[in-house]
C-alpha cells in the first residue's frame, strides 16, 4: 500500500513534490553487538501522553513517551489525515513498537529498551526539526542510549 | 549513536540515503504492518534492528513480507456497512440532535472496543464525545457558537474535536469482526454516517474561509485525500 503507485493521485503527486534534503555525507556509526545495545524509539506519529500538549500546526517540537506509560495514556495529535489511524487505535505497536522492543530486550536480542522514547510530527520541513533532533539526541545520550529506531508513520 | 529505520516511501529513502533503512510495503500509518499480530510486528522489528550488524552503508533493504491480502484492501468495492444506522429525519431534528442520536447508537460498539483493547485514543480535545459533537454541529449552524475551551482558537479546537469524533466512530467500527482493513472503516465513516456528512459540510463550506487556519484545516487536515478522490471533490494540494 505504501508503494507510490498505490496511493491516490493527489497524495502521490504530493509525495513526489516534497523537496528532499541533501546531505553531503552519510555518517555511518557502528557499535556494540545488537545484544548489548540500548535502544530508543523516535516516532514521527505525533504521539503524546494524555497530560501533554497536543501538537499544533507546524509544531516542530517533541513529546516524551516514558517507557512505563500505560497503553490508555498514548494518544495522537498529528495534523495529517493522509495515513491510517485505525491500526494505531487497535494496537499502538503497529506504529510505536514499544511492547515489541521490551520483549526483544527480555529475550536478550537487544541489551535494553530506553527509559524514555520520543515523538515528533513528521508533517514538517526536515530542517525545521534540526534543533529538536539535536536536543533529543542529547537527552537520549543521558539515558545511555546508543541506538535509535526511527519509525515513520 | 547508530540509527536504523523503517522506510515507507522507498523513493524518499533512496534520495535521503539514511545509514540503515528497511523498506516495507505496508500502508502509511502501519509501519509495523499488522495491528494485534505481535509475531508479524516482531519479524519486522528484528529485520530492522539486524541492519545494525552491517559494517558499512548506506543500507536499504526491502522487507520481503506483505500484509495478508484481506488487510490490504485498496479499493472501495464490496464495502459493507459495519454499523447499520437508521437514517435520521433531518426535517424533524437539527443536525446536533441527529449527530447525538448517532453517537449514542455507536456507543455500544465503542464500549466493546474499549473493553477489548483496554484503551481508547479518544480524548485529544479534552471534551467528552457528546460535547465534541455539540460543538461541531453548533459551529456548522452558527460560527459564533462559543467554543467550550477558551485556550484554543476555534480552528484548532475544531481539528481536535473532529479527530476525537473520527476516532470514536473508527474504534467502534473496527471492533466488529472483519473490519481490520483501514479503508472499510474509513469508507463507512465518511460516506454512511451523519458525522461523515457533517465533516464534508464543514470542508465544503470553509475551504475559502477568511481565517487561514480554518481554511487550511478544511482543505488539507479534515478529509483524507483518497476520500476526496473517491468523491471527485476538488483537491487542494499545497
Amino acid at each position: 500500500m505504501a508503494r507510490l503507485k498505490d496511493l491516490p493521485a493527489g497524495e502521490r503527486e504530493l509525495m513526489m513534490k516534497i523537496p528532499m534534503p541533501h546531505f553531503d555525507a552519510t555518517p555511518f556509526v557502528t557499535g556494540k553487538p545488537l545484544s548489548e545495545r540500548r535502544v530508543a524509539i523516535l516516532s514521527t506519529a505525533a504521539l503524546q501522553t494524555r497530560s501533554d500538549q497536543a501538537f499544533a500546526w507546524g509544531d516542530a517540537g517533541y513529546r516524551v513517551i516514558p517507557g512505563q506509560t500505560q497503553p490508555n495514556d498514548i494518544i495522537m495529535s498529528h495534523r495529517s489525515v493522509n495515513f491510517d489511524r485505525s491500526g494505531f487505535q487497535q494496537d499502538y505497536n503497529v506504529c510505536f513498537p514499544l511492547d515489541r522492543l521490551r520483549e526483544l530486550a527480555d529475550a536478550g536480542v537487544i541489551g535494553s529498551a530506553a527509559d524514555y522514547h520520543y515523538t515528533v510530527m513528521g508533517a514538517n520541513a526536515p530542517e525545521r526539526l534540526e534543533d529538536t533532533a539535536r536536543h533529543v539526541a542529547g537527552l537520549m545520550k543521558r539515558d545511555a542510549v546508543d541506538t535509535v529506531l526511527l519509525v515513520p508513520v | 549513536m547508530s540509527t536504523t529505520q523503517i522506510s515507507l516511501i522507498r523513493e524518499h529513502t533512496v534520495a535521503i540515503k539514511p545509514p540503515r533503512a528497511l523498506w516495507v510495503s505496508f500502508e502509511l500509518g502501519r509501519p509495523l504492518g499488522v495491528p494485534n499480530d505481535p509475531a508479524f510486528q516482531t519479524r519486522v522489528l528484528r529485520a530492522c534492528l539486524e541492519l545494525l550488524n552491517a559494517e558499512s552503508g548506506p543500507v536499504l533493504q526491502d522487507y520481503p513480507e506483505d500484509v495478508p491480502p484481506e488487510l490490504a484492501s485498496a479499493d472501495f468495492t464490496g464495502m459493507s456497512c459495519p454499523i447499520d444506522l437508521p437514517q435520521p429525519s433531518s426535517s424533524e431534528h437539527g443536525i446536533a440532535r441527529n449527530l447525538l442520536l448517532e453517537i449514542r447508537q455507536v456507543a455500544p460498539w465503542y464500549a466493546l472496543a474499549v473493553s477489548q483493547r483496554g484503551r481508547t485514543t479518544v480524548g485529544i480535545s479534552d471534551l467528552n464525545v457528546e460535547q465534541a459533537g455539540r460543538f461541531l454541529a453548533g459551529y456548522l449552524e452558527d460560527e459564533s457558537t462559543p467554543a467550550p475551551r477558551g485556550d484554543l482558537t476555534t480552528g484548532r479546537l475544531l481539528k481536535l474535536v473532529c479527530e476525537d469524533l473520527k476516532a470514536y466512530y473508527s474504534e467502534a467500527a473496527s471492533a466488529q469482526p472483519g473490519m481490520s482493513a483501514s479503508i472499510a472503516v474509513e469508507h463507512w465513516l465518511f460516506n454512511e454516517t451523519v458525522l461523515g456528512k457533517l465533516l464534508w459540510q464543514l470542508r465544503n463550506t470553509r475551504t475559502e474561509h477568511e481565517d487561514d487556519e480554518m481554511k487550511f484545516f478544511a482543505r488539507r487536515s479534515l478529509i483524507p485525500d483518497r476520500q476526496i478522490q473517491y468523491k471527485g471533490a476538488r483537491a487542494y494540494n499545497p
